[in-house]
């Protein structure tokens, strides 16, 4: 089964620190030499992002990071092979121990079952891989 | 099952193959570490839904099973002079603190699962008791979780365990990793195993479903974790590139009713692209390692050329045969012969691959596979020989034990007398 946890956190303004990054370093090496890690990536600061949103009234709005309104901000996500969502839980309360106070919330991802149930519909995979 | 059940079992997955691996170094009896193991697991079990789970629930796992191994030595009279040696270690490491012995497990913890890869596929072993083994042992698999992926009872799978694990101990099976000229055949041994259980999920020989998945998962993790554990072997590496490339196309491999779709028919877009790129970077690495290129980094190169093309017409063909040449320079075998005709054909026409196919007729290792009768079929279609061809298809059907590929080999002996009609017809009409 195939999960992706996304860490959201309150955004400090100092750079991690180096301690930070080598115990996040040494917990990333453990996850991926436990077979489990497919893929991840650290987020750059919100300064450098932007979020844009449509109303229900049709209207589009872009507001430029950092994201100061709001408490916590995505910092990251990983993707994982597990056995249960027990398992992807139980990562998921070691990775937190290391990266620090916040919240990860994790996310069963779709996968295109192996025999279609319901060939009429159009497969949502195959709209993602194609974009 | 209750909520901290399922927590314990999904701690038990991640930790008891390194629980297993410490207690077989000290021990050096790979079937009483497991039992140590194990009542380590029940005493969780039965503490950890009053206490909740502790912070650090594999070192706690671990100073539990040491404990148990301690009493027990002293206990049994049996294992003194078994684990002489066992004893001083044990009392040493119990004056620890558990956070003092979890970060001297960390240091050899590698060393200890790569040690037990290598014993759970010792040679002394059969195929089947390596890989129940190796998925009870390093997998973290049950045994009930086991017979249900290989459509076997559940005492056969349990009783397969205790004589390999008993085989083991009787051999005096050290508890080590082989060096020296062993190493190598040692090691395609543990390649071999998680090959055996990938390609048992792949492509399930029996039964109506085509693929067991979860099995190719296991498979996967297995080969990731050695991928860390043994990363200067390209052979590794390449194994891994073969099943994540493989693995990518799991979903594209079966159409709507279920009925398996070839590679070349296959939408691409269904394939998994995080797989394909993980696959091709393990090929990357085992080609960074240099040296001769092993048979399993030869097949995730045929792999990577498919993967790579975007669509069927984009395939590198003459690179896939210069790969089955090399591969079956190595290793020859009337399998890659096959194989290696299948590629020929698309790179220089079904004339040549037929010629290639026809000595294979006579061989006895091929005497009872489907795909043999199956790829001279579609030759012989492409070569508009349908008659021919309809026999052949027909032959591959009542071969094949997969009743999915039964029914599509049968569909296309159906569309091969089809296109004998038209083909007749067309000339009459002419």
């Amino acid at each position: 089964m195939r999960y992706m946890t996304i860490y959201k956190s309150v955004e400090s303004k100092a750079p991690p620190t180096q301690e930070h990054m080598d115990a996040m370093g040494k917990f990333i090496e453990e996850i991926a030499a436990a077979g489990v890690l497919v893929r991840t990536d650290g987020l750059l600061p919100s300064s450098r992002g932007a979020r844009v949103r449509l109303t229900d009234d049709g209207k589009i709005t872009v507001t430029d990071g950092p994201f100061a309104e709001t408490k916590e901000v995505v910092g990251g996500y990983a993707i994982i092979d597990v056995a249960t969502r027990e398992e992807a839980i139980e990562w998921t309360k070691r990775f937190l121990k290391v990266a620090g106070a916040g919240e990860s919330e994790i996310r069963e991802m779709y996968v295109q079952p192996a025999f279609d149930a319901d060939p009429t519909q159009p497969s949502q995979h195959n709209a993602a891989s194609r974009q | 099952m209750s909520d901290v059940n399922s927590a314990i079992d999904a701690v038990w997955r991640i930790e008891s193959a390194k629980v297993i691996a410490s207690l077989a170094r000290i021990t050096g009896d790979v079937g009483l570490a497991e039992d140590l193991a194990q009542d380590a697991l029940l005493a969780a079990l039965e503490r950890w839904p009053e206490t909740g789970i502790p912070d650090n629930p594999g070192a706690w796992l671990m100073a539990t099973a040491k404990h148990r191994a301690i009493d027990m030595h002293r206990r049994s009279k049996l294992l003194e002079r078994k684990h002489e040696q066992m004893v001083p270690e044990l009392e040493e490491r119990q004056e620890l603190s558990v956070s003092d012995l979890d970060t001297a497990l960390d240091d050899d913890i590698g060393d200890d699962l790569l040690r037990l890869m290598f014993t759970a596929c010792h040679p002394v072993l059969s195929t089947d008791a390596r890989v129940a083994l190796t998925l009870r042992l390093l997998g973290g698999l049950t045994t009930d979780e086991i017979a249900r992926a290989f459509l076997v009872p559940e005492p056969t799978v349990a009783q397969r365990i205790v004589r390999a694990k008993r085989t083991l101990s009787e051999a005096h099976v050290p508890f080590e990793v082989p060096r020296g000229d062993d190493r190598d055949e040692r090691l395609s041994s543990v390649l071999g195993v998680i090959y055996l259980i990938f390609n048992e999920g792949y492509s399930a020989t029996a039964g109506a479903d085509w693929m067991r998945p979860g099995l190719c998962e296991d498979a996967l993790r297995l080969g990731r974790i050695l991928a860390e554990l043994a990363a200067n072997e390209p052979e590794v590496h390449g194994l891994v590139a073969l099943m994540e490339i493989q693995a990518s196309r799991l979903r594209a491999r079966t159409g709507p009713k279920g009925e398996p779709i070839l590679l070349l028919e296959q939408d691409r877009g269904r394939w998994d692209h995080l797989l394909i790129r993980r696959g091709l970077s393990a090929l990357d690495r085992a080609e960074r390692l240099g040296g001769e290129r092993g048979p399993y980094v030869l097949q995730a190169a045929i792999a990577a050329c498919h993967a790579r093309a975007r669509t069927p017409e984009e395939t590198d063909w003459e690179r896939i045969v210069a790969l089955y040449d090399a591969l079956a320079e190595l290793t020859p075998s009337p399998i890659v012969e096959l194989n290696r005709a299948v590629a020929v054909s698309m790179a220089y026409g079904p004339a040549t691959a037929l010629e290639l196919v026809e000595p294979l007729q006579s061989e006895p290792a091929l005497r009872n596979y489907h795909l043999l009768p199956s790829v001279r079929a579609d030759l012989l279609m492409k070569l508009k020989r349908f008659p021919e061809a309809r026999v052949e298809f027909e032959r591959a059907a009542s071969m094949t034990r997969n009743s999915r590929e039964r029914a599509l080999l049968l569909e296309r002996a159906r569309e091969c007398g089809l296109d004998d009609q038209l083909e007749n017809n067309h000339v009459s009409s002419n």
